[in-house]
């Protein structure tokens, strides 16, 4: 077998892991600790894979953080405490909701500032939209009303 | 000219985006680097291979080193070997971490091959291996005089790795533990 | 023989394109009608032997033609026939070839189909698609050759086609896709021509307007299978994970939408003329960005094709000189100055112009979020990670705020309405519909707020289209008047905002609602799973045309009633050795219940297994799917033909000497 089809065929196992989507079977004390588990493990990323989290991955890593995962909510680990575990070891990569602080602050705040800025242009627009509407209204005849109202029927009718 | 202006942000928002493209073709995505870079390494107690005491972080400190991740499930890993051979033979002091191994599968592999390492930590359940932030074999970690990590390399250390990335870094720790 | 044949037509085919981009543009630069004719033969010419060489491809697939490398590393001697088709297609080189073929189908068709066009505008837009065209050709000849060849040593067999890919989803995801993200080239090049006549009037508007509504409601479905298709491959019951590629398919979505109902204010009254123009260069560089994305390398994502640093340079370089040339034409020749059109605050164009702004912000967040990693390495600040948790807390609060507007949008006057009018079309839907937002969930425990909410703003949204339908039935003077109020534009509208509600709800009702557990059975025990049950009756051993598989057959039942049978099954594929998982859905138009096998645990015949119950899951797609049918219903208005008749009158009138 050639090289190229042995490092194809690993790249079919790496690709075929998300199709595998190990299911274990962990057994919780309590519904809500399971709750935390699957909401924590679809927030951590696998270290090694492709962009996922280490709930759908089949990754040897991937299994020793879940299972590291599951011994930390049975001991009463908080979230924050978790996810500072995880970090302090594989770096702040490791989490897919990043936290606020240092650069990420650009990321949490862009939303909010994009949405700011487009609200102002929306009023800006609007209002230098309208002031010309204001100005062009014009009385009409009673004959050119009729003759008005005529043309806009017969203009919605076609839209 | 001042309305003229505006729609000149367009272009200029996208070179900046085209300026931050070109330089991710130079960056490699899925490179991490260490999260214990310039921080000690961590407080272990696990048996040694072939050794009937524990191992401690207190063992490794002492001189500039490299602590290399392996295993006998790893593929890569019996490529790397005859390399790590090479540097022992040269003096470079190499520490082994069997990482989620069996011992004797571990052991046989050492006489067949050969042992380039000063001592073998055997963490079976990967548990100094997941307080490093070990995520696959091999690894090799360059420790300086204290024992603190200055540099995680994820894959093979060939002659390429050790002479651009490896080397430079080791010379200095070193050069480092002999200044008075 | 076959392959060099199509290698040698592809050569022809980027000689063709490169007359079509340059001959044409000479000719409206110099007035010289004879070359601007040309340019829908140069059109036709392209696709014609895109086409051959396409074929020519799809043969070496289809003969097994294991000499060709792409054939070798994609193909196997086992795989359906319709597979070893779309295997075309799954990989780079060939999905390469694929944009280039839909890329001339879209030109030849904008060649044929716009005889109400003035030459002068048809030779601009055509030239464009033809440059266009050059790039993804020679993008493709001189990187990304799919007709390399083996020789000497071809194998004896494939390595098999990726047994993900292995699948109905592939083979028609890929080309609806494609379809929509090289569609908005029509809007761009439409854009561009606009640009480079110097005259920039509500006619391009006009013109583009169905191109567009196309282009959109293709990758709308597009998208929508590739969700669906995620959901029912996968096996793990996810149907969107903001990946940087699936983020690259959507970003253009999101510029499409605006794009789509800024033109719609173009068209009708001439307004934000240059900001309509921008949109549609906007929404075509997200596609070609997401070209970039997908096959550079610079995103990790499970998506992306083989990675080559130098064939995302040829990409940048390509992407800096499309985009930078057309802004820099932007910038220089849209009107500095707006027009004098006006509209009032309360307004269907100020409604118009909220939808555009939400959705830009939208398509900056995720374009935002996409690269951030990038922008983060790249300034040396470390590695993040940006996920499903930020995208989905950043992106559903802004589509929230987009549905109350939704809702007063069709019944909306142009240029000025008044709030009390609004208040009396929609104060009857609005009751009712909190109404339905406070009593429907009720019907699903445990209530839950978000969904009450989703169904309040869809509800109210719904029986205001409603309403405004009824009212226009009865309308007219008789009711065939009043049937004919009812446009394919309109009814297009409707639709496609019907759509759009189904697709939220679904969306936040499958969010909220769905129950998942992880659990060991063996053969013979029972689960219960939101109320309906969950019997292991037994595994068994199944043959495919190209695999094993382990299959275990559950029993569905709802207080005793027999629901459904579900198999699902764990192949392992003869050629490769890959394993996969295979779920079993048993699809419903108000749940969907789903089974997934893990590993087998212990070796007392127990299993790992998954069970998934998720409500109203499908009207997410359904909804989708709406929107397409919307889209392609609003194409169909005859305004749009009519051109042609004034065209065609004005013609005769001339030819008669009047």
């Amino acid at each position: 077998m050639t090289l190229l089809r042995l490092l194809f065929i690993a790249g079919l196992v790496l690709v075929a892991g998300r199709a595998l989507a190990l299911i274990e079977t962990y057994e919780f004390s309590t519904p809500e600790l399971e709750a935390r588990y699957q909401q924590l493990s679809e927030e951590l990323r696998c270290p090694k894979c492709q962009n996922q989290n280490i709930a759908d991955s089949n990754a040897p890593i991937a299994q020793d953080l879940r299972r590291l995962l599951h011994q930390q909510l049975e001991l009463g680990a908080s979230d924050e405490e978790i996810l500072n575990y995880m970090v302090a070891r594989y770096g702040e990569f490791v989490r897919y909701r990043p936290r606020f602080g240092g650069a990420t602050v650009a990321l949490w705040l862009a939303p909010v500032l994009l949405l700011l800025a487009g609200i102002a242009v929306l009023l800006l627009t609007l209002r230098s939209r309208s002031k010309t509407a204001v100005s062009g209204t014009a009385t009409l005849s009673a004959q050119e009303q009729a003759r008005l109202r005529s043309l806009l029927e017969k203009a919605e009718q076609d839209s | 000219m001042g309305p003229r202006l505006k729609l000149f942000l367009p272009l200029l928002l996208f070179a900046l985006l085209a300026i931050t493209l070109f330089r991710g073709l130079g960056l490699d995505p899925g490179a991490m680097p260490s999260a214990l870079l310039d921080r000690p390494l961590p407080a272990f107690s696990l048996p040694g291979l072939g050794r009937t005491d524990l191992l401690s972080e207190a063992d490794v400190v002492g001189q500039a080193a490299l602590l290399n991740v392996w295993a006998t499930w790893c593929v890569s890993c019996r490529v790397e070997h005859p390399y790590l051979k090479q540097l022992a033979e040269q003096g470079v002091p190499i520490f082994g971490i069997n990482y989620k191994d069996d011992d004797g599968a571990a052991q046989r592999w050492l006489d067949e091959l050969g042992n380039p390492y000063r001592f073998n930590i055997a963490d079976r359940e990967g548990t100094l291996g997941l307080d490093l932030g070990v995520y696959g074999a091999p690894e090799t970690y360059l420790l300086d005089t204290n024992g603190v990590v200055r540099y995680r390399h994820a894959g093979v250390v060939d002659e390429k790795v050790w002479q651009t990335i490896l080397e430079p870094l080791y010379r200095e720790l070193h050069k480092g533990s002999n200044a008075p | 023989m076959i392959p060099e044949l199509g290698h040698f037509a592809l050569i022809i085919a980027l000689c063709l394109a490169l007359l079509l981009a340059l001959v044409p543009a000479w000719g409206t630069w110099r007035g010289n009608s004879v070359a601007m004719a040309l340019a829908p033969s140069l059109a036709i010419g392209l696709l014609v032997f895109v086409g051959i060489s396409f074929s020519c491809l799809s043969a070496a697939f289809l003969q097994d033609d294991f000499s060709v490398k792409l054939v070798a590393s994609h193909s196997n001697s086992l795989l359906p026939p319709i597979y070893k088709f779309s295997a075309v297609w799954g990989n780079h080189e060939g999905s390469l070839m694929l944009w280039v073929l839909i890329l001339s189908l879209w030109t030849a068709a904008v060649a044929l189909f716009s005889s109400q066009l003035p030459l002068l505008v048809l030779s601009r837009v055509l030239s464009v698609m033809g440059a266009i065209g050059v790039g993804f050709l020679s993008f493709t000849l001189f990187t990304s050759n799919p007709f390399a060849r083996l020789l000497p040593g071809a194998p004896a067999d494939g390595s098999d086609l990726n047994p993900l890919l292995q699948d109905p989803g592939l083979i028609i995801h890929p080309p609806l896709l494609y379809m929509g993200y090289v569609g908005f080239s029509v809007a761009f090049s439409f854009a561009i021509a606009a640009l480079l006549g110097g005259r920039l009037d509500a006619s391009w508007a006009r013109w583009s307007r169905p191109w567009t509504n196309i282009a959109w409601a293709f990758l709308t479905l597009g998208i929508m299978l590739g969700s669906w298709w995620a959901y029912y491959e996968l096996g793990w019951g996810g149907w969107w994970f903001w990946d940087p590629v699936e983020n690259a398919s959507f970003m253009p979505w999101l510029a499409g939408t605006a794009l789509i109902h800024s033109l719609a204010a173009t068209e009708k009254r001439g307004l934000f003329k240059s900001w309509t123009v921008l949109l549609a260069i906007f929404a075509f560089s997200l596609s070609l960005l997401g070209t970039f994305l997908v096959r550079s390398g610079v995103l990790t994502s499970v998506h992306a094709f083989a990675t080559d640093p130098s064939r995302g340079m040829f990409i940048l370089v390509f992407l800096a000189v499309v985009v930078g040339g057309s802004l820099t034409l932007y910038a220089f020749r849209a009107p500095a100055v707006s027009s004098r059109v006006s509209f009032a605050w309360v307004s269907r164009e100020s409604l118009l112009l909220c939808n555009n702004v939400v959705f830009l912000v939208a398509t900056l967040t995720v374009l935002f979020g996409t690269l951030f990693p990038l922008i983060v390495d790249a300034l040396g600040l470390g590695k993040v990670s940006v996920g499903p948790p930020y995208f989905n807390a950043v992106f559903v609060p802004l589509m929230a705020l987009l549905v109350p507007f939704m809702s007063l949008g069709p019944v909306s006057r142009w240029k000025r309405d008044a709030v009390s009018r609004w208040g009396r079309e929609l104060a009857i839907p609005a009751a009712v519909a909190v109404l339905c937002g406070v009593t429907l969930p009720l019907l699903h425990a445990p209530y839950n707020v978000w969904v009450a909410l989703a169904v309040l703003l869809s509800s109210w949204l719904v029986l205001g289209l409603a309403r405004d339908f009824w009212q226009r039935l009865r309308s007219g003077s008789d009711p065939v008047q009043g049937l004919s109020r009812l446009t394919p534009g309109y009814c297009g509208m409707l639709i496609a905002h019907l759509g759009f509600a189904a697709c939220v709800t679904g969306i936040v009702a499958t969010s909220q609602y769905a129950v998942e557990h992880d659990l060991k059975m063996s053969p013979g025990e029972s689960r219960v799973l939101a109320g309906y049950e969950f019997r292991f009756v037994e595994l068994a051993q199944v043959r495919g045309p190209n695999f094993v598989a382990d299959e275990a057959r559950f029993e569905v039942t709802r207080d005793g009633v027999f629901v459904a049978a579900l198999h699902p099954q764990k192949r392992r594929y003869l050629a490769s050795g890959s394993v996969m998982t295979e779920a079993a859905i048993d699809a419903g138009l108000f749940r969907d219940l789903f089974v997934a096998m893990g590993e087998p645990v212990g070796s007392s015949g127990a299993w790992a297994i998954r069970l998934h119950y998720k409500p109203l899951v499908r009207w997410m797609w359904l909804g989708a799917i709406l929107m397409a049918v919307g889209a392609f219903t609003a194409v169909l208005d005859k305004r749009y033909r009519r051109q042609r008749e004034v065209v065609h009158s004005s013609h005769e009138a001339a030819l008669r000497g009047a």
